[in-house]
């Protein structure tokens, strides 16, 4: 029997070294850009937080203002792209990463926030607006997610429409308090329209049907001059119900 | 569950993304480590010593191949008395035997007629009547440089202790998409095959044109039908005998490949399902030092490679099933408006930031760097082409097909019996 060449024992552990390094370098880069995407997340959180507060003083003084000078600029197209990036980062980053966790809690604070001041103004202001709070949750849902493509599609059509989503199995103290008072059933998707519950998956045409009055906030002009997520209020004449004591 | 089994799936993909980017890292330091060995021959090289050479060429069912393969050796620069050529006739359906006499001379190419009984039978035949003093065999639908044979043997006449030298094997004049991307395979192999030939560990001596000390078959026996792989066997048996093995990088074999996917699915159907049949027979040398750089990384490395594709394949499947399903969902919830919407933005938040997708990117750029390397050795310059791609995605579409193929007819042990029938001798 001939000899084999002694193994190399010392470049096996060099290029253990080396691939370990670029796998660290890899893990690295996935890191810093995840990191970079948690910190925009934040800021976009922040942005919208301040502006709801600026909404909400504004609302305070509204009795002394009139009504269209209201600024909702915020609101749902911004909580909606902002929901898009959180999907993402569910599945991109991780669900169960605390980071993307207390994002999703902060969303669904800043919904919460928003669909009571919206409530308020177009109660105040005889808005015509149709809200929708929806209940899902990620897990072995596949209704949910039939319900998730249902609302987006609605949200196309009527840009009016306000579809606030929250994720049923969140921590989160004050979404348990929405859950309880609109005794929402653990029975996913649920959604409560104008304080309604409904249970299981609505198709388009059931929410159209329950709801004609969807048809009112069907402004041709508005689809046509705002974009699809755009439902700022703001867009919409505001019915004067406040006396016009203009101040500016 | 699912969750858990999700955990479990990234980890797998890790560890074999991991091993993968080891192999292709070990290659690349060989190769800068080595890579002033890497023997430049020049155009008139010449030996100390002719040493006598028989070139066995088993033909089955190969009229339209065997006339330009004969010739290819008839013009081989080496002196004529010092060559024997034997043609054998493995009882073949078409006009080869006819074909084949026109050549016998009775003198230095002789032409042998026996019943159909494989690739191996054949050239064991040619083993029987062999006198000279080094032995190689060339596949009828391959055709060899004329340099090939005295480059080969300048490495026996370098180092006593070379038992065989196998040499690059080239695609000739692909012509279409599924030739191309396997001549980027074969550019590969030629910068592979080398490193493994510095490690020693080299595990294939291939079909074509690979030469032996007639020392090797004295010693270890004649070829075996070895799962009708037998040019993987007989270089597994030389390592496990500790027979260095080495490579000629400028030795050009040029070869016929399958053209149509299904003729490709064939051919490696049985090279992998051989490589598994061999390498159970063979597990004895897994992980055992003292059998070398084979026994610790050419056929861990081999194994990597298999369950690799097959697992990447996997991936890239349950994606695709997974997306065509969440658009079947859209289209059965809110109709066919949806198939036009993809969700999000453009915009770089969207833009995937997983780990496992930035080691995926190193580990396709240093496939490449490899086929460049590869392409380098066999043609002297580095040059990118489209066919790079076409290797990546049609290898990563249909390898896995004929890998768990492979595995399957390796478990149930079913021979793949077509050889026999359409061809044994060839591919």
């Amino acid at each position: 029997m001939h000899q084999h060449e002694p193994n190399d024992w010392k470049k096996y552990v060099i290029v253990l070294f080396i691939t370990s390094s670029i796998f660290i370098t890899g893990l690295w880069f996935s890191n810093y850009f995840n990191n970079k995407k948690i910190d925009q997340l934040k800021s976009i959180e922040d942005k919208i937080s301040m502006d709801l507060m600026s909404s909400e003083t504004q609302f305070s003084l509204l009795q002394e203002l009139s009504c269209k000078d209201v600024s909702t600029t915020v609101l749902s197209s911004e909580l909606n792209s902002l929901a898009d990036k959180i999907t993402f980062s569910e599945t991109n980053i991780g669900n169960d990463d605390t980071n993307v966790v207390s994002l999703k809690k902060y969303y669904s604070l800043l919904e919460i926030k928003d669909y009571l001041l919206m409530k308020k103004i177009t109660e105040r202001c005889g808005e015509k607006s149709i809200f929708i709070l929806y209940f899902y949750k990620n897990d072995k849902c596949e209704d949910c997610t039939k319900q998730g493509y249902v609302l987006t599609s609605l949200r196309e059509k009527y840009p009016n429409l306000r579809v606030y989503s929250f994720d049923y199995n969140l921590d989160l103290s004050s979404l348990r308090a929405m859950t309880s008072i609109y005794k929402v059933p653990d029975n996913l998707p649920a959604i409560v329209i104008n304080g309604k519950v409904y249970s299981g998956l609505q198709t388009v045409e059931d929410i159209e049907k329950t709801f004609p009055e969807l048809e009112s906030i069907k402004k041709p002009e508005d689809v046509t001059t705002t974009k699809k997520t755009t439902t700022s209020t703001k867009s919409k004449t505001v019915a004067p119900a406040v006396s016009p004591a203009k101040t500016n | 569950m699912l969750f858990v089994m999700g955990d479990i799936y990234s980890i797998i993909f890790y560890i074999f993304t991991f091993l993968s980017v080891y192999v292709q890292i070990f290659f690349l330091m060989t190769f800068l480590e080595k890579r002033r060995h890497i023997v430049h021959n020049p155009k008139n090289l010449e030996l100390f010593r002719y040493p006598t050479v028989t070139i066995a060429v088993p033909c089955y069912n190969e009229k339209d191949t065997i006339e330009r393969t004969v010739n290819s050796l008839l013009s081989l620069d080496y002196p004529k008395d010092k060559m024997t050529i034997f043609l054998i006739d493995d009882g073949s359906k078409d006009n080869t035997w006819e074909i084949i006499q026109r050549f016998d001379n009775g003198k230095n190419v002789r032409a042998f007629h026996k019943e159909n009984g494989g690739k191996h039978t054949a050239l064991n035949l040619a083993l029987k009547k062999n006198t000279s003093e080094f032995f190689g065999c060339l596949d009828a639908d391959s055709f060899v440089h004329d340099q090939a044979l005295k480059r080969i043997l300048k490495y026996f006449e370098t180092d006593p202790k070379t038992m065989a030298v196998a040499p690059s094997i080239v695609v000739y004049n692909p012509k279409n998409i599924i030739q191309s991307a396997q001549k980027v395979e074969y550019d590969m192999a030629i910068y592979t095959k080398k490193m493994l030939g510095f490690m020693g560990g080299i595990h294939v001596t291939p079909g074509p044109f690979s030469i032996f000390r007639r020392k090797v078959f004295d010693d270890l026996g004649p070829y075996h039908k070895a799962h009708n792989t037998e040019d993987q066997e007989i270089a597994l048996r030389m390592q496990e005998n500790g027979y260095k093995i080495d490579h000629c990088p400028d030795a050009f074999v040029y070869t016929n490949t399958p053209n149509s996917v299904m003729k490709l699915y064939r051919q490696r159907l049985r090279w992998i399902y051989g490589f598994i049949k061999n390498l159970i027979d063979y597990r004895r040398l897994l992980f055992k030092k003292k059998y070398g750089s084979v026994a610790i990384f050419t056929l861990p490395s081999g194994i990597i490679s298999v369950l690799g594709v097959i697992l990447l394949s996997t991936t890239v499947v349950i994606n695709i099933v997974k997306f065509i399903s969440v658009k079947i969902v859209q289209v059965q919830t809110i109709g066919f408006s949806s198939l036009f919407h993809f969700g999000y933005k453009f915009e770089w938040f969207f833009v995937n930031t997983k780990a496992v997708l930035f080691l995926s990117v190193i580990l396709y750029i240093l496939v490449i760097t490899s086929v460049l390397i590869g392409r380098k050795m066999s043609e002297g310059k580095v040059s990118f082409s489209i066919s790079i791609l076409y290797f990546i995605i049609i290898y990563s579409v249909i390898a896995p097909f004929w890998m768990l193929r492979a595995i399957y007819n390796a478990i149930f042990s079913k021979e793949s019996s077509w050889t026999f029938e359409r061809r044994v001798t060839n591919n």
